[in-house]
């Protein structure tokens, strides 16, 4: 039996002890969630970021957005009203790592897709106070005049897969991807293709108003303009969500 | 510290060790009432435990005991489960004291016609404060909390133009279904000595004295096929509400900042450069984010912003 003044007096014991009775309040919390049947939501219609998209979400955490916005839209009356429906844990299934965030200084972002205009998300980001008088969010012009590199967007994506998310690079995990997300997705989850990808969703979508270039300001709003539109609401009923709690 | 210094070390238990050879600590018994509310927390977790869900069971979990939850199912069916934050929600929301009250007002509001809601004070108190969060959460960012705009980007609800229409019917369509707001670049129709003619001719139309000479070869191309200006402006240059093509003839501008412009070369260029870059503008429908009810208090909100038609 170890005595009190052994580790008292023995500041390395006592850290390690100190962090094996901490961490047991947050294991206790945590773990049970891993083998719960009912923690995630079966939702049909989430999937993995596209190349394009999976560079905006970096940009989103290389500028800190994540400080001030939150991504999680809490199942009260007043968030239902103001943000849309509450987030569900299988809408952030494929995040790495999760964009919930713990600060609201501006709004929650969580369904912020498809909201606005492409046009609005540029004029926005370039000097908030254009569109949002009141706004005190910085101005980001320089998304709007760096190109984006997308020179390693497949290591990227590869990084990803060793944690979980379906991006494919052979056949086999190609055609896991179309049995579950259809050809259409599964041709974007294609780890060889990224890069044509990614080009061609920024020049179809045209989302920065450049057409001649990609720039990050690309990459960032077509992020932003998919966040929270995956889960076609319409198509369940509200208590089919309560049953996963 | 005189305290400490009264009662002698042997009178109370210390821990045992000593620093500097005589610095000693006391090990005091902790006090009642810190001792009596640590119980109460001991003893209101383990009625927190059968009370509420808490303890993982395999691949599932306690549901707790006499937390019942009623809501009601989109086939009207009635659903009882165990307490969750979710099913909390649905019943506040289904059932609140906040959400009755509200419904009863939106099945009003839904229910009445246009000319009833406008004519009566109370559904109209009942708008405008619930358009007003409407508005500010979903119209405002765009075009601003009191529906101003932006020259150059989102036009302004707050006055007497209407690019797709000031009618009830036209508002409650541009918001259920959006627009795109369209118009051709012509930097490869015209040249520049064209592209000054016809600027010219456009500040006419809303009084500004200009050269007659250029303004007259302007008009050609304004109204001819050379142009065809005309066919969304039409040959009076008022617009077609159709088209969402701008009305010249006021001095209202909501691209090009003419009126932000003291001398004429100035206006002159703004113009050129809408009719040279033509415009690309898209409001987003929102027919699939709000209901029915919602858009038509929205309608009544903005066609009282300006001078609804």
């Amino acid at each position: 039996m170890i005595k009190h003044e052994s580790i008292e007096t023995n500041a390395g014991l006592l850290i390690v002890l100190t962090m094996i009775v901490i961490s047991i309040g947050g294991l206790v919390e945590i773990v049970p969630l891993f083998f719960i049947n009912d923690t995630v939501e079966k939702v049909d219609g989430v999937r993995p970021y596209t190349p394009l998209e999976l560079r905006g979400r970096d940009i989103y955490q290389r500028e800190g957005c994540y400080l001030c916005h939150s991504q999680m839209i809490r199942p009260f009356r007043d968030e239902w009203l103001r943000y849309g429906h509450y987030s569900l844990a299988a809408e952030s299934q494929y995040d790495h790592p999760f964009q919930w965030g713990s600060k609201r200084t501006g709004p929650d972002l969580a369904r912020v897709g498809g909201k606005y205009s492409n046009a609005w998300h540029v004029a926005h980001l370039n000097n908030p106070r254009d569109v949002v008088p009141q706004s005190i969010m910085p101005n980001y012009p320089w998304l709007m005049t760096t190109d984006l590199d997308y020179s390693d967007v497949q290591d990227r994506m590869r990084a990803l897969k060793k944690t979980g998310v379906p991006y494919s690079e052979t056949q086999a995990e190609y055609d896991r991807n179309v049995a579950k997300f259809g050809a259409d997705v599964a041709d974007k989850l294609d780890i060889l293709h990224a890069e044509e990808n990614l080009m061609k969703q920024a020049l179809n979508n045209d989302y920065d108003g450049q057409r001649s270039r990609i720039t990050e300001m690309d990459a960032l709003v077509a992020y932003l303009q998919v966040l929270g539109t995956m889960v076609d609401f319409s198509r369940y009923d509200e208590g089919y969500f309560a049953e996963f709690r | 510290m005189g305290d400490t210094k009264a009662k002698s070390p042997g009178a109370v238990q210390t821990t045992g060790h000593a620093w500097d050879g005589d610095i000693q600590e006391f090990n005091n018994p902790l006090p009642n009432w810190w001792l009596w509310a640590f119980y109460a927390t001991v003893v209101f977790a383990l009625v927190y435990w059968v009370l509420y869900p808490a303890w993982p069971v395999g691949g599932t979990f306690t549901k707790g005991v006499m937390n019942d939850i009623t809501f009601v199912d989109s086939d009207g069916k009635k659903v009882t489960t165990h307490w969750n934050t979710r099913a909390l929600l649905l019943k506040d929301l289904q059932d609140g004291k906040e959400a009755r009250l509200s419904r009863e007002y939106m099945n009003k509001v839904a229910a009445a016609g246009y000319s009833e809601i406008l004519g009566d004070a109370e559904m109209m108190a009942f708008t405008r404060s619930v358009a007003k969060g409407l508005f500010g959460d979903n119209c405002a960012p765009c075009h601003g909390s009191g529906g101003q705009g932006v020259i150059g980007l989102f036009p302004n609800l707050a006055d007497d133009s209407w690019l797709w229409g000031g009618r009830i019917e036209d508002i409650q369509n541009t918001i259920g279904q959006g627009h795109l707001g369209f118009m051709p670049a012509f930097r490869d129709t015209f040249n520049d000595k064209q592209l000054d003619d016809l600027a010219f001719y456009v500040l006419s139309l809303s009084g500004n004295k200009v050269d007659e000479a250029a303004s007259a070869r302007g008009k050609i191309l304004f109204q001819t096929d050379a142009g065809g200006c005309y066919y969304c402006h039409t040959k009076a240059g008022t617009g077609l509400k159709s088209q969402g093509a701008a009305n010249l003839t006021d001095q209202i501008w909501t691209i090009a900042d003419v009126n932000g412009a003291t001398d004429l070369e100035t206006k002159k260029e703004r113009v050129e450069k809408v009719i040279s870059s033509g415009v690309q503008r898209q409001m987003p429908h929102w027919s699939d984010r709000l209901s029915a009810a919602q858009i038509k208090l929205l309608t009544v909100y903005v066609h009282e912003l300006g001078g609804g038609q």
